[in-house]
């Protein structure tokens, strides 16, 4: 296996999880599509999510058979056609904020093993 | 998400993955890309769409639906690619599973649905009990109550709620409007037996305390001769019918369901209707049923034990009469079911064996697709198949033939159960026979168990080795399939097994049957007419008038041109058992009281008797005409009576004092040779009072030995006695050999149904057999023509794999002898003169089996020592 898949795997490895996370995230900032929100993610990490298909649409199918997201056809403002648009739910609202501070638990969690030092000060 | 909106929602999915991946593309060609190249690029960006649809597909929550969905159309349509295959096998399951649901609905309702009666679980018939050696020799605990034994145990007990009797009676029914008369089979029952059993007439009334007294004369219909003779008419209640002459008035008509105890019952009477004022005081006149319900506080245990003091008591003040000891008690379904009780639970056994072979045969079949099949199977899991999904593919298969075949098998079984019900005699018909939901609910479950039976094991063994060696193995190793081969192997010698028990069964029943056919009842049974009458005492209230009846009938049957003898008895062998009475000797010392009295079976015989039925005399002589109603009085008795309580001595010219029979010492004139009561029993002392003493009321039978076809009298003869009488019914015209035909109960039924069962599953058997070797057969073609060429003979691959089949049905065949040798016991108590482990049957069925093995066997190596080599290496 070369180094660049295994980089990938780990990427993706990362990615699950906490991909409903950011794809609610994304939707914070209003309704958006599949594509849409792929690239969102890539911009927004400098590339360093690399944001894998396969993964991304059983996310989003999943999420709106939970009832986190919604869609619905609406033509795009800047191209002359009609794009499946997800936008967040109240349900997913909450969700996205229990998400989000078991999220940073974690992090905290993490980070007080990680740095012991920095929790000193 | 619904299963109906797969499709929209498919679509869907696809739209939305194809707009986007436009917009990626567009984005790419923004970027300065030429349209092909962004193409491409937007597609090495997306992946590949059909994998990301098929990802997302998987989230959607109806996938096991879909999934089993997809199995289902595959099943279906590899069921269809093979059409032969899944006939038979389709066939073969509607068979096992249609016989499996036959018996299980008789048995269901025979033997586990309660009775249609209030609270039937508390409902329990008591009988006495003798303690005797000779009472218990046949396991037969459960004599009849005598009615002053019922009417003490009603009132000085108090362990059940209430007691109810009914003893059987019939009549001759005569017609109001010159209705041809009938012979109707009656029963007396207690004034309280229909609230006891909770029923309520469906016209009318039940009887009333009032209505059960000696000379009471209230009736009440049963459904079934109410719409046949009545036509139904709601009228007939508080009308008067006419039984043996006298008037009833019917108070009421039972409903159409009931049918206790039996479906032949036509009319109820009270109890004591009809019985002589000092029968009913007696302890000893064993002839009613008693049907108790249970207190709900008290146990069943408690309960008897009251009663059975009560009985005890009884006992030790009647030490001089036949009173029993002890009481036993027996539930209503027990009771109803004795007969059919053993019979049905073999036949069920039976049918489960063969059950068994049917699936073993569809896994036998499925495995040997699935070794055709192999790398078809290989490449779905090399492709990324899951183990477990390969075998529910391979599990809806078996499940689709067991499901055509349990639909198939549901609607032969409503056919074979009407017909079972039909053809089985003595079957109880109280609770209704009939398939319900139970039935299909076990039908439900026969049909998964044997899916999973029949499907489970080809599915993991073909399933379980890896894809890689399958696909890289050629077909000249043939090593790969050994241990599929073992596995056909196994489930062929499991298969054989168990038909040798089946086909051990079915000899043992066949043999015994063939014996109860050919026992010598002890008179003659050839070219022999029989009928029944009953001379009703209101006409024929004198002995002179019932002996002028009789005799004139006698003589004019006699004068008939292809009659050869003619004799009139009460009740011919091979009839039943009829009843027995307790005598003493007064030429022996009295017996000590309580100690078992002698007893024998009794019969009337008229002069002509003996020599018409060709029973012959062994000392002294006939009845004569001279043995008459206010003659000295004369009995005859059998050679078992002589030998049983006159050891050593001459019985001729001694006393038989029999107190029922007018209480007086009657001498004996005779002694005849033995005859049986009942074929399949062993042989009772028998003794026999003259016809000509007069008695009416009392059921008589003509016998007429002909020279010529018997059947074509039965119409002349029964002109003679309407001529004579013409309100006198004739009942029972059989042949003799009709009536002994009737005494084999079921036996021949039972036989030859498990016969069936085994047959077929010997046929299975060999098919299975068959289909293995011309799949190994196949499988060594290459190695057979490698061995050719290398010199071996046909003679040598003929014997080669003849052997190879042989096998297995070798070992089948000793598993099924061990096997077959522990299962006899369960038909043992069935079985009549014979051995359970007789050697003939057993060596017979391993003869049968080898030869049919070795005839399935026979084409398939036949085909294979005919194998041109050349041809063989060249196929590879």
């Amino acid at each position: 296996m070369s180094s660049m898949a295994k980089q990938a795997q780990q990427r993706t490895g990362l990615l699950q999880g906490t991909l409903d996370m950011l794809i609610l995230r994304t939707l914070l900032y209003g309704p958006a599509h599949g594509h849409q929100i792929g690239k969102h993610i890539q911009r927004t990490t400098n590339e360093f999510l690399q944001m894998q298909h396969g993964s991304l649409y059983p996310a989003l199918h999943r999420l709106e058979e939970r009832g986190w997201v919604s869609a619905k056809w609406e033509t795009a403002p800047d191209r002359n056609r009609e794009f499946k648009y997800y936008r967040l739910t109240e349900k997913g609202k909450k969700q996205l904020m229990v998400e989000e501070s078991q999220w940073k638990q974690m992090a905290e969690a993490v980070a007080r093993v990680m740095w012991p030092a920095a929790e000193e000060n | 998400m619904r299963w109906w909106q797969i499709k929209k929602r498919d679509a869907d999915l696809e739209r939305e993955l194809r707009s986007d991946l436009e917009l990626e593309e567009e984005e790419q060609r923004d970027g300065g890309l030429p349209a092909e190249e962004a193409r491409y690029a937007a597609l090495r960006a997306f992946g590949n769409p059909t994998l990301i649809r098929e990802q997302t597909r998987a989230v959607w929550s109806w996938n096991i639906l879909e999934n089993l969905l997809r199995d289902l159309r595959i099943g279906i349509r590899t069921l269809f690619r093979s059409p032969g295959f899944s006939i038979v096998a389709v066939l073969v399951m509607a068979l096992c599973i249609g016989a499996t649901t036959s018996l299980f609905t008789v048995v269901r309702s025979v033997l586990l649905r309660p009775l249609p009666f209030r609270d039937p679980g508390r409902l329990v018939m008591l009988y006495e009990h003798f303690r005797d050696a000779r009472s218990n020799q046949e396991g037969f605990n459960y004599n009849a109550v005598a009615p002053a034994d019922y009417y003490d145990w009603r009132v000085r007990t108090h362990g059940f709620e209430d007691m109810a009797a009914w003893r059987y009676w019939q009549f001759n029914l005569t017609g109001e409007r010159g209705e041809l008369p009938e012979l109707v089979s009656a029963r007396g029952g207690s004034w309280n037996l229909f609230p006891l059993l909770g029923v309520q007439a469906a016209i009318g009334r039940t009887f009333t305390e009032s209505e059960d007294r000696l000379d009471g004369t209230a009736a009440m219909l049963t459904w079934s001769i109410f719409e046949r003779r009545f036509g139904g008419d709601r009228t007939i209640v508080g009308r008067q019918i006419h039984l043996d002459g006298k008037p009833y008035t019917v108070v009421g008509v039972l409903p159409r369901w009931f049918t206790y105890p039996d479906a032949k019952v036509e009319v109820w009477v009270p109890y004591l209707s009809g019985l002589p004022p000092d029968i009913v005081s007696h302890h000893d006149y064993h002839f009613s049923r008693v049907v108790a319900r249970l207190r709900p506080d008290v146990s069943l245990a408690s309960a008897q034990s009251q009663v059975e003091a009560v009985q005890y008591q009884l006992h030790l003040e009647n030490m001089h009469a036949p009173v029993a000891e002890d009481v036993a008690p027996r539930t209503i379904n027990d009771d109803l079911a004795r007969n059919v009780k053993k019979p049905l639970l073999i036949l069920m056994c039976a049918v489960a064996c063969m059950l068994l072979i049917g699936c073993l045969n569809v896994a036998n079949l499925l495995v040997a697709r699935a070794a055709a099949r192999q790398r078809e199977i290989a490449i779905r899991g090399a492709l990324g198949a899951k183990r477990l999904t390969l075998i529910r593919a391979q599990l809806m298969e078996s499940l689709l033939i067991c499901l055509a075949g349990g639909v198939g098998g549901v609607l032969v079984s409503l056919a074979a159960t009407k017909w079972l019900a039909r053809a089985w005699k003595d079957l109880p018909s109280a609770q209704g026979i009939h398939v319900d939901g139970t039935v299909l609910a076990f039908s439900c479950v026969l049909v998964f168990v044997a899916a999973l039976l029949a499907g489970l094991l080809p599915a993991i063994s073909s399933t379980g080795r890896g894809a890689i060696a399958v696909l890289q193995a050629s077909s000249r190793s043939g090593a790969g399939n050994r241990a599929r081969t073992a596995m056909r192997k196994t489930l062929l010698t499991v298969e054989i097994a168990a038909t040798v028990v089946l086909l051990i069964a079915a000899g043992l029943l066949l043999k015994s049957f063939w014996r109860l056919r050919t026992t010598d009842v002890g008179c003659a049974t050839d070219k022999v007419l029989t009928m029944g009458y009953s001379l009703p005492t209101t006409k024929y209230d004198s002995p002179a008038k019932v002996n002028a009846f009789n005799e004139t009938l006698l003589e004019r049957v006699r004068s008939m041109p292809a009659v050869r003898a003619a004799g009139l008895g009460s009740i011919l062998p091979g009839a039943g058992a009829g009843g027995d009475e307790v005598f003493t000797i007064p030429e022996h010392p009295p017996i000590a009281p309580g100690a078992a009295q002698p007893d024998a079976l009794y019969r009337r015989a008229d002069p002509g008797y003996f020599s018409a039925l060709q029973i012959p005399l062994l000392s002294g002589r006939f009845f004569t005409s001279g043995d008459r109603a206010g003659r000295p009085i004369t009995i005859m008795i059998s050679r078992q009576l002589a030998q049983q309580y006159f050891p050593g001595e001459d019985p001729l010219g001694k006393h038989l004092h029999v107190v029922p029979h007018g209480n007086a010492d009657y001498e004996i004139v005779g002694v005849v040779a033995d005859t049986l009561y009942q074929v399949g029993k062993p042989g009772e002392a028998t003794m026999y009072f003259p016809v000509l003493n007069g008695e009416g009321d009392v059921g008589l039978t003509l016998a007429v030995r002909t020279a010529s076809d018997p059947l074509a009298l039965s119409v002349p003869v029964q002109k003679e006695i309407a001529e004579l009488d013409p309100e006198l019914p004739v009942s029972n015209v059989l042949t003799m050999q009709q009536i002994i035909a009737q005494s084999l109960g079921n036996a021949g039924l039972s036989a030859s149904l498990v016969l069936a069962f085994a047959v077929l599953s010997l046929v299975l058997a060999s098919v299975g057999l068959y289909g293995v070797l011309s799949y190994l057969m196949m499988q060594r073609t290459a190695e057979i023509g490698v061995r050719m060429a290398l010199g071996a003979q046909r003679g040598q691959v003929l014997r080669l794999i003849l052997g190879d089949g042989l096998r297995p049905a070798l070992y089948g065949l000793l598993l099924g002898l061990a096997a077959g040798a522990g299962a006899v016991r369960l038909i043992q108590s069935m079985l009549y003169e014979t051995r359970p482990l007789d050697p003939a049957i057993f060596a017979a069925v391993a003869a049968t089996l080898l030869t049919v093995a070795a005839l399935a066997c026979l084409l398939p190596a036949w085909r294979a020592s005919r194998i041109d080599p050349m041809q063989a290496l060249r196929t590879e």
